[in-house]
């Protein structure tokens, strides 16, 4: 039944041995005592300050949603650095191996990467760049900020939504296994069939790939019930749909594509699994096997996948907009239609990805004409942006740049894009870098709505702002470093250079490949200035407080509860009136007025079963790779029997009675008063801790 | 400000002070109608496959379907499936009623139809491969027998789960928890019975016939 191995195998530890650690690797070695030395010393200063129990109660069995969404926004902010860094190798090879003249070292033969290695670093980018860098980004923000914009105390499953988590991180651990243990896929981070089947792809590479996009794919769905349910069902009182605030809006309709396509992505990588494992013949080059299919497979899931990352970012756009442009939101129910409008053309337009399949001209045709088609709802949105600013009130602050770069970086990827979409222009630039120019700069709209985001709604989760200075020094770094990589990227494309090259044969273009590796250099001093982004805000944080409306000109729900969230969201829920309601109260003056009484509120219990459920399917997955059967059947096992110890435990949550929530909020208004006045920044008798409010001591035993 | 203002803010209610809460069988089953939509993508995928990977060349001039299905065979599993549902939806009305036994039993039917069902499939499997039809043989016969044995393997986690609710109705009663998960568990059976309209038709009925 199994399929036969090249290699060693054997019962116990599978295909592991230890000739599959890169110990001799002048790359990885020293890397690996990099990062094992940096473990040791986090594990040594949680240690030395006593974190552990914080680490365990406060955020390792929390099932708060928006310290879940914290966590996901640091695995997307590292996996964003690791993939950077395989990005910094990608341009650092081909500027190096130029030309028949260019030197090599560390056994290659031009520049410094071997092609095997080569073509792990830029599979690797690519998955991690969309599914570990840009999706825990945005799921990470939907968690925080759509359940306190509905008005809501939690998700609709906390529990679910810990789990969701748990099962993305370890798709991450996983994927950084790869780096020391054994090879990742070299097949670049879509496949190609049938390179990936086990005859011409004989190592442990694409199993990695195999199952950390099935993970992350089992987590991405999870959280898009999550959201979902939570947008339909877990509403306040008074918020009609059209009263919802857009990036909610946006949020529903980027999780209707991930609950509706990634059950494509989990059953196309199903069947590779099964092509390799059990022989079968889905993707094979004989006995009946059909390659196009993995593609359109891939793909269905592949395009879709696309806008479920940019809505979410079209979303934090349309939200930082009308705040520092002192207006509502122009064009609000042409946006909801826009959103809609391409999330289900999204479905129409798979094909575009490979036009050079040789479907014919019809086929071609419609898939062109429907590519098109998203430019008239991207179009309206880009229009109600520019209309919404115009005779605005404008604050050109950090977060406002951002999503006007973000603006920008939309005009040149959905033009570009519309370019692509014509397939006279497509078979010429077909696997070509005008593709990676393309796409990248419709990735980086996302990386600027996200680095918008992070400063827009910093405040609302720590409770201090970020520093506007440094922020706005990171920008341009990051701007100056788009431009330089990416406008000669475009370049070399119409001049020629396909995509993946280890080696790059044309001397005429190594201007080029200079100036991309100068704005490579750039994007790494960007990279520096969030460090010292960081460090400046962290360290003048007393100076940063700020009260419930952060930024004086706020909108939508969110800001009408106080910064830092506190665990409850809302000590009341509030009563939705109008679309803007924290702009309608603040018009009327009803902002600062208060519930006249508190109610018991419930809230359901930590558990520490989504991080053993999340640790054991890495283990299932690790074992899948490595072909250790006792192991995988061991951890199935072990999923599926914690999964019903937990269903009969249930959980009954716990009451917060109403005196104390009474107290609680009269401890945040005393501090908000202390910081309108700013009189006493600091409590009482203590140095504020970033995100003191979010750390409140639970009332749950654990 | 904003074109829309129409609530008076001398009168307005601004804060739900009788808390209306959520309803949490409501909430949940919604949440899992949504996985079984899901779901039903990983089928619809599946399908696709199915298709294109039944022309006569995917068969690489092995066996097709036209000469190993036997849709007599294949229709006691049909019959079995839809009885074991029949007995759920009966032992619903035991809920309805608020009788435990009622429930139970049902279930307990359900279970039994269901393994029935998992009996025929893979014993209909093991023939297969002794006349040398498996996943390995061609790529028809691997989207033939992947997509049956999804199927199957969604009606084994099933059995697993109505033997996980028996228990717990026994030992918990009738609880909100319980209830959702009863109302959850009637949601995805059908749903397994639904599909396997579209298998028995599209691979087994079709397959027979082509």
């Amino acid at each position: 039944m199994l399929v036969p191995l090249a290699g060693g195998w054997n019962p116990l530890l599978g295909r592991l041995a230890l000739d599959q650690i890169p110990y001799n690797n002048p790359i990885l070695a020293p890397l690996f005592v990099v990062v094992a030395l940096g473990a040791l010393a986090l594990i040594a200063l949680i240690t030395y300050y006593h974190k552990w129990g914080y680490l365990w109660k406060e955020w390792l069995t929390t099932v708060d949603h928006k310290k879940l969404g914290v966590m996901y926004i640091i695995i997307g902010l590292v996996m964003l650095f690791r993939g950077f860094v395989d990005g910094l190798m990608i341009r650092t090879q081909q500027v190096w191996a130029n030309g028949p003249d260019s030197s090599g070292v560390f056994g290659a033969v031009h520049g410094y990467l071997t092609p095997f290695h080569f073509g792990q670093v830029y599979s690797a980018h690519g998955l991690i760049m969309i599914l570990l860098a840009a999706t825990p980004l945005l799921v990470g923000f939907m968690n925080i900020i759509v359940p306190i914009q509905v008005g809501a105390r939690d998700m609709a499953y906390p529990y679910l939504n810990a789990l969701g988590l748990w099962i993305t991180a370890a798709g991450a651990a996983l994927i950084m296994a790869s780096l020391f243990i054994g090879d990742f896929s070299h097949n670049g981070w879509f496949g190609y069939a049938p390179l990936f089947e086990i005859q011409y792809s004989p190592g442990v590479g694409v199993d990695y790939w195999i199952w950390t996009l099935e993970l992350l794919a089992l987590g991405t769905s999870l959280g898009g019930i999550n959201i979902i349910a939570t947008i339909v069902k877990m509403r306040a009182p008074g918020m009609s749909w059209f009263k919802l605030p857009i990036f909610t809006w946006a949020s529903l309709s980027a999780n209707i594509i991930a609950l509706t396509s990634f059950p494509a992505l989990q059953l196309a990588l199903a069947l590779v699994a099964s092509d390799r494992y059990l022989g079968s013949h889905f993707f094979t080059a004989g006995l009946g096997g059909n390659l196009m299919l993995y593609t359109n497979l891939f793909w269905i899931w592949g395009h879709p996948e696309v806008y479920f990352v940019i809505l979410p970012a079209f979303g934090m756009m349309s939200e930082i907009f009308p705040v520092f442009s002192e207006k509502p939101l122009f064009g609000y129910i042409t946006m909801v239609a826009a959103s809609f409008a391409i999330a289900g053309v999204s479905w129409l337009v798979w094909l575009h990805h490979f036009f050079t399949m040789g479907a014919g001209p019809e086929v071609n045709s419609f898939f062109s004409i429907a590519t098109m088609l998203v430019g008239i709802p991207t179009g309206v949105k880009v229009f109600n942006w520019a209309f919404t600013m115009y005779r605005g009130r404008l604050t050109f602050s950090a977060a406002m740049l951002w999503a006007i770069g973000a603006l920008f970086l939309l005009l040149v990827g959905g033009l570009t894009g519309m370019m692509l979409a014509i397939p006279a222009i497509n078979y010429m630039v077909h696997n070509s870098v005008f593709v990676v120019a393309h796409f990248h700069s419709m990735l980086l709209v996302i990386v600027y709505a996200v680095f918008g985001s992070v400063i827009f709604w910093f405040p609302k989760v720590f409770g201090f702002k970020l520093d506007e200075y440094w922020a706005k020094v990171m920008f341009w770094l990051f701007s100056a470093g788009t431009v330089g990589v990416f406008v000669p990227m475009y370049m070399l494309g119409f001049m020629g250079e396909t995509r993946r090259l280890d080696y790059v044969f044309n001397t005429a273009w190594h201007p080029y490949l200079v100036a991309e590796e100068i704005g490579i250099f750039l994007y790494c001093l960007s990279v520096v200035a969030f460090f010292v982004l960081l460090y400046v805000s962290i360290r003048d944080r007393v100076k940063n407080q700020v009260g419930q409306d952060a930024w004086g000109t706020s909108r939508s729900l969110e800001w009408l509860t106080h910064s830092p969230v506190p665990f409850y969201n809302f000590a009341v829920i509030p009563h939705i009136n109008e679309r803007d309601e924290v702009a309608w109260r603040r018009q009327h003056g009803l902002v600062q007025k208060q519930p006249e009484k508190y109610l018991d509120i419930h809230m359901p219990n930590n558990t520490g079963m989504a991080l053993y459920i999340g640790a054991l399917t890495f283990v299932l997955a690790f074992a899948l790779t490595w072909r250790i059967w006792w192991l995988c059947l061991g951890s199935l096992v072990a999923i599926i029997a914690l999964m019903i110890v937990r269903s009969f435990q249930g959980d009954a949550g716990y009451i917060i009675p109403a005196a104390e929530v009474e107290r609680m909020e009269k401890e945040a208004l005393a501090r908000e008063a202390r910081i309108q006045t700013g009189a006493h920044p600091l409590p009482a008798g203590g140095r504020p801790v970033p995100g003191e409010a979010i750390a409140y001591e639970r009332q749950d035993k654990l | 400000m904003s074109a829309h203002s129409s609530t008076d803010p001398k009168t307005a209610v601004l804060w739900d002070t009788h808390d209306h809460g959520h309803d949490v069988i409501s909430t949940r089953t919604f949440g899992f109608f949504l996985y079984l939509l899901s779901d039903g993508m990983i089928f619809a995928t599946l399908f696709a496959a199915y298709g294109v990977l039944s022309y006569s060349h995917s068969y690489a001039a092995g066996p097709t379907p036209a000469s190993f299905v036997h849709p007599w065979y294949t229709f006691l599993q049909t019959v079995a499936l839809f009885l074991s549902v029949l007995a759920y939806g009966m032992g619903m009305g035991g809920l309805k009623r608020g009788s435990k036994s009622g429930l139970l039993s049902g279930l307990l039917a359900a279970f039994v139809l269901g393994v029935v069902f998992l009996g025929l499939d893979i014993h209909d499997m093991m023939d297969l491969a002794d006349h040398g039809i498996t996943i390995m043989t061609s790529g028809g016969t691997s989207a033939f027998i992947f997509l049956t044995q999804t199927h199957a393997a969604h009606i084994f986690f099933g059995l697993v789960w109505i033997a996980v609710m028996i228990l717990q109705v026994m030992i918990q009663g009738f609880t909100t928890d319980t209830v959702g998960r009863l109302l959850s568990l009637r949601m995805f059976w059908h749903m397994q019975a639904i599909i396997w309209v579209f298998v028995y038709i599209f691979v087994y009925l079709w397959g027979y016939m082509s």
